[in-house]
Order: structure tokens, then sequence, then C-alpha cells
């Protein structure tokens, strides 16, 4: 791969494509639809709502659940039903990437569910997962103090890009760095790494992630407003 | 919604949503939805939705079918669709909803799976049929029959190189049916029969029965419920469900 | 720092969008104050009434309030009286001591309110931890026998009620039906005929679905006067 032009034809600098819908998931409280480029993630949440088993209530705020999946179909290779390790830390880390934007405070002892099915994968899918969710959560009206985008960034060949695509990602030297930034605060809520960066290109790859997810965020913006508009 | 409104209407052979005693909701399909899939539709039936995806490996056949292909069919409901739906392993509404499909398309011998052997004994093809319902507003079993049909018809084999799948590549070769066999869920509200129960009224049902047909005949069927149904009852549903099997089927097209 | 509105009345607004800055501006309802700068809370629409902000949410479960009269549903009976259902993350106790009639404790409560029953009932407390107490003392306050029940956006409620009543009253009058909203969402609707009901239930909805968007009221009228 040169360094001038990747396999798809973008810029170091470009995204896909990315579109984004509300309220697809007619059953649930807030529901979204995040496509960037070949890869789909849909959310739903459900809250807040009463918490069961007891014992995980929080008396002093409400607390925010995630759960990350993927179909068996969504990848080339059938991934079995069912959660598994990489899902389980992905809800997590989705889960931390939420929360500084949410305000619970209102609603102790209760629960905010938020559900992410990766419907087709091309790289990038637990971020299309945060962007998705943090959509799904203004949709259904949980109170929030900020919206949080996502985007993995990498690094392959000491270049810095946006927004990897799988072949990218398998690239030899690739280090892949998925990132969440708060639209207002901008800062990062999502932060993760693995591969080989000096600490310079490090600082690149987050200044890029930044400036895309204030992109995104715009996306966002409109995806909620135009819901409203089409009434 | 309280019972005794939905029942109140029945009484005037109406529904809450206006439909006729035998009307289905408004059914749209679309195929190629999830690309990485050999087969992928989605169906709505009414704003109920459902993802099908096939996926296709090599494997060892059954030993009591050596010259067969195999089919497995999953139904995975995910709490994204419906809050009443955990997290977990499939639980015995999943294991149902996934073996009535299943049973649609076995019985009727759609697949010709003897036509997915590659080496006797050794390695046949294996379709995984693995179901999401995204939005359950009632009747899973009937949206879930049709996307898994359209996912079916659509479905082409992965490329192979030394008899290995090559994931990620696709031939040209679809999977060759046979039939498309519709299955039709009706409830039984007291004395009433409905076709194609929407949620609110699947939460207040005495009985359903499934009845998957193709060409007037029947393939498979499965009632559930906690209430009797009689004979008439099952005949005067066998009748609905192939008066409106070719309408429906032309919509796979 | 001057003070500035950002935004316009009756303007749609998402998360964390700057309303106003500035210390002469308050927030109230849906919006937020971080530093100079006021904030939503919600994807809404945002209302300015001379200094104060607020956001309406376009969607989000009831969240409780003393003095609000709601519909609820009994899912619960216990030697306290009815556990109810009340559209959100808490369940609402109506106490012995809280309804119209007297009780003796021995009674059979069922009687009084059965499970699946749905109250119009006013709340009278609400704690930190929001456990809520209702009563059923008090005009209006009862059982609901009957009828068909719609659940609806829990903001879009004043824009059903209308100012002083006039949205409810006019849909009342031209349909001759009986209409109930609760604070919590949840609608009963209860007429001569089922062609009635759902003409109500139709402009209900309409309603949930297009407040923000202008000429609603209008829109209303001409659905009311086409049926007659």
């Amino acid at each position: 791969m040169t360094s001038e032009k990747r396999l798809d034809g973008r810029k170091a600098d470009e995204m896909r494509e990315i579109e984004a819908k509300v309220g697809i998931i007619k059953r649930a409280d807030g529901s979204a639809y995040f496509r960037i480029g070949d890869t789909i993630a849909i959310a739903a949440v459900y809250g807040p709502r009463e918490l069961f088993p007891r014992f995980l209530q929080n008396p002093e705020t409400g607390i925010l659940r995630c759960n990350y999946d993927m179909t068996t179909f969504s990848v080339t290779e059938r991934k079995r039903p069912g959660p598994n390790r990489r899902g389980v830390e992905i809800s997590l880390v989705t889960e931390k990437s939420l929360l500084p934007a949410v305000d619970l405070s209102q609603f102790p002892n209760a629960v905010v569910d938020v559900f992410v099915e990766i419907i087709q994968a091309n790289s990038g899918t637990r971020c299309a997962g945060i962007s998705a969710a943090s959509l799904a959560l203004a949709h259904a009206g949980v109170p929030m103090k900020d919206m949080v985008a996502a985007i993995s960034v990498g690094k392959i060949n000491g270049k810095v890009y946006v927004d990897l695509t799988k072949d990218e990602e398998d690239e030899e030297d690739a280090t892949d760095i998925p990132v969440a930034f708060t639209a207002r605060g901008k800062k990062l809520t999502l932060l993760q790494l693995d591969g080989n960066v000096s600490k310079k290109e490090l600082q690149e790859a987050l200044k890029l992630g930044k400036a895309s997810c204030e992109k995104i965020n715009k996306i966002q913006y409109k995806a909620l407003k135009d819901y409203y508009k089409n009434e | 919604m309280n019972n005794d409104y939905i029942t109140s209407l029945l009484k005037e052979d109406k529904r809450i949503d206006g439909r006729k005693l035998d009307d289905h909701r408004e059914i749209k399909i679309e195929y190629n939805v999830s690309k990485n899939a050999e087969g992928s539709a989605r169906c709505k039936l009414g704003e109920t939705e459902v993802i099908a995806g096939v996926k296709m490996s090599i494997g060892e056949p059954y030993p009591d079918s050596q010259d067969e292909g195999v089919i497995i069919v999953t139904a995975e409901l995910i709490p994204l669709a419906n809050p009443e739906f955990e997290l977990g392993p499939p639980n015995s509404w999943a294991t149902e909803l996934a073996r009535v499909v299943d049973r649609g398309i076995r019985e009727s011998n759609m697949i010709d799976f003897k036509s997915l052997c590659i080496k006797e004994g050794e390695k046949v093809w294996m379709l995984f049929l693995d179901i999401y319902p995204i939005n359950d507003d009632g009747n899973l079993i009937d949206a879930s029959v049709l996307a898994a049909l359209a996912a079916l018809k659509s479905a082409r084999f992965p490329k192979i190189e030394d008899d290995k799948v090559v994931f990620g590549e696709f031939t040209n070769e679809k999977l060759k049916l046979s039939k498309l066999p519709i299955t039709f869920t009706f409830g039984k509200i007291g004395d009433t029969i409905m076709l194609d129960p929407n949620s609110k009224e699947e939460s207040v049902l005495d009985s359903r029965l499934s009845v998957s047909v193709f060409d007037g005949n029947i393939h498979a069927m499965q009632k559930g419920g906690n209430k009797e149904i009689s004979i008439e009852d099952v005949e005067k549903i066998v009748d609905i469900a192939i008066k409106k099997e070719k309408e429906v089927r032309s919509l796979l097209k | 720092m001057t003070s500035e509105i950002l935004i316009k009345d009756k303007e749609i607004v998402v998360p964390g969008q700057e309303l106003a800055r500035g210390m002469d501006y308050l927030p109230t309802q849906g919006a937020f104050r971080e530093g100079e700068l006021i904030l939503s809370h919600y994807l809404g629409i945002a209302s300015v009434n001379g200094r104060f902000l607020k956001v309406i949410p376009l969607n989000g479960r009831y969240i409780p309030k003393v003095d609000d009269t709601i519909i609820g549903k009994v899912i619960d009976i216990g030697f306290y009286g009815w556990m109810l259902d009340i559209r959100c993350a808490y369940r609402a106790v109506l106490s012995l001591r809280e309804t119209s009639s007297f009780i003796e404790k021995s009674e059979d409560l069922t009687k009084y309110y059965d499970h699946g029953d749905l109250i119009v009932a006013k709340i009278s407390k609400v704690t930190k931890q929001n456990a809520v107490d209702v009563t059923t003392k008090g005009p209006g306050l009862k059982k609901l026998i009957g009828g068909k029940i719609l659940e609806v956006t829990p903001s879009k409620v004043p824009r059903m009620i209308g100012k002083q009543g006039s949205m409810i009253s006019m849909i009342k009058e031209a349909t001759g039906c009986n209409v109930i909203i609760g604070q919590n969402g949840r609608v009963w609707i209860k007429g001569e005929s089922s062609d009635k009901e759902n003409l109500v239930s139709d402009i209900i909805l309409k309603i949930d679905q297009e407040s923000h968007i202008d000429g609603l009221t209008d829109k209303i009228k001409k659905m009311l006067e086409s049926k007659k």
C-alpha cells in the first residue's frame, strides 16, 4: 500500500461514506442505524426501567448497561451465535464511552439498557456501535450532557489514517486505535490501541480522530433533527 | 391494552388495527441486507421485522445421511427486538421458532440435500440459517419464514479451493430450491380465529396454529398456546392458508 | 461575557446544544448550566420565556411528579394496598388509607381494585429514590371500566390537553367520548361506538407524532369536522 492513495482511493484523513437514521426499531424507547462504508450497526435503548437483580441497583443514580453482539453472518467466516470474550470487552468499553455523556442522576435504582447489533462488518464495528448508541440514547429521551462519536484511527508504515478497512487493518505494520470523543467537551471516552506507535504518531492519530468525530457529530445532529422534520 | 377491549371488538369481527380476520399485515421483503453472508434478507410484516442470513461452509455429514448436505436453523431472540427478551442461550421460544422454521424447510423437501454432497461420507455443504428479529410486533414465525426463504433464494455458493471455502469470495451459483412453502400463523381468542396476530393480540391469545403450505399441500404444522382448538378450527385455518399462499409467494419473486 | 440567546423559541435542539450564554438566563426543565453556557439535555423543542429557558423532550419515559394525575395499572396487591405500574422505572403504591372508601384491614382488596384494573390517581409523594405514593381521594379519581387505552409520549400530554383544557374539550365535545389523559402518557377513551373511539385515538396519536409541527390544531379541527 502506497502512502498516497489507499486501496479504496480515499485520502488519509477521509472516512468512508456515513449514513445515520433514528427510530428504526418501533418497540424500543430509542433506536438508531449507523453505517460507515460496509460496516452497519444498529442500536436499541430500553429505559430508564427497573433493574433486576436488585443487588445491581444503585440508590444514588441510574446505571447504564451495554451489550454488543454481532450477527453470525455479519462476517465472512460465520461467527458462533452468542457472547464471546471480545463481545464482552466491547460491551464494557462501549458503556464507558457513553457514560460521561448521560445524566442518570434522576433515575436512582433504574437502568438504561443499550443493545448494539452489528449486521455487517468491515472493521470499525465497536466505533459504529458507539456512534449508533449515542444516537439511540438521544432518540430515547435519556437526559444527556453531550453526544459521543467514535472512529478508528490507525497507523500503517509510519503514516496515520482514519477509518481503516479490514484489508488495511490486516496489513503487517498496522496499528489500530479506536477512539471516541464527546462532541462539546472534545474529550476522550474511548481509547484503545494495539500495535506500535511513537508519541508523535499517537498525537497525530488523536488529532485526526478528534476532527473526524466532529464530522460524525454533524451527521448525528442532522439525523436527530431530520427524524422530526419528516414526521 | 386490556383484553376486554380486544375481545369486545372481536365480537363485531373487528381488530384493533382495522384489519379483517383473515388479513395479514403488509409484507415487505428486501434481499442482500448483509454483504458477507452467502444469502441474506429482511422481512417486514407490518412493524415486525426479521433479518435472516445464510452462511455456507464445508463439513462432515451426519452419520445417518452420509450423502446429504446439512442445514442448521437458529433463532437468536436478541433483546434489541423486544424488552421481554433476555440475554442468554436460546430459551424455549427461540428453540420452538427455529424448529418451526426448520420443519417447513425440511419437510417440504425444498432443498435437495443430496446435491449438497461433495464427497460422500467426508465432505458436504453445511448451510447455517440464522434468524434475528429486529422488531417484535407479533408473529415472528411468519416473518422469520419469509426472511429465511428470501435468504435461501438469494444465497450463492462461496468459492472453494482444494475443497476448502475461500471466505469472502462468492460464485454465481445459487442454491436450487424446488419449492417456497409459506407459513401462516393464526391466533384464536374466544371463538374468533384471526390471521397474523400482532403483538397486542398475541399477548391475549388462547391458542395459536401455524401451517406451512405449498401448492395446496401442507408440510408442517405447529400448535401453541394454552387452550384447545377443534378440528373445525384446523380445517378453517388450512383453507385460509391454502387460499392465501399463492399471493404471498408472489412477493418472494 | 455578554449574555445572549443562541436559539429561537420552538426550535428543535439536540443534546448538548448551546441555548444561551451568560448569567442573565436561567435553565429550567430539560436545560442545564455549565459555566457560562446553558445547554439542552434532550433532543426536543426549546422554549424561551423571558429569562427562562427550557427544553421539552420529543421522547422519553415518564418522570413522576407530585400532584400529577396519572392512570396506573394494578400489578400487585398486598396487605398495604395496591402496587401500580405507572409507565416508568418506578412503581407507585396506593395504600389503604389513601383510597376514598373506608377499608377494613381484613377485607378482600380485590373487591375495590383487582389485578389489571386501571385507576386514575394523583401522585401525593415522591421520595429521593423515586418511590411513589398515590391517592384516589379526590374528584375524578377512580377505577376505569371498559374503554380503550392508548400509550403516548408523556411530554406531549400538555399539548393533548391544551391551554386550559381547550384541546381535550374540543375533542370530547365533537365526538361525545369521555377522555382521560394521564400525565404519565396513558390515555383512556370511552365512547358510544368503536368508530368514535378510534377517531379520538387517531387524533391523540397524531398529536403525539406532530406536536412540534405548525398548524396541528387546524388539522385536528378538520379531522373532527369530516367525521361528523
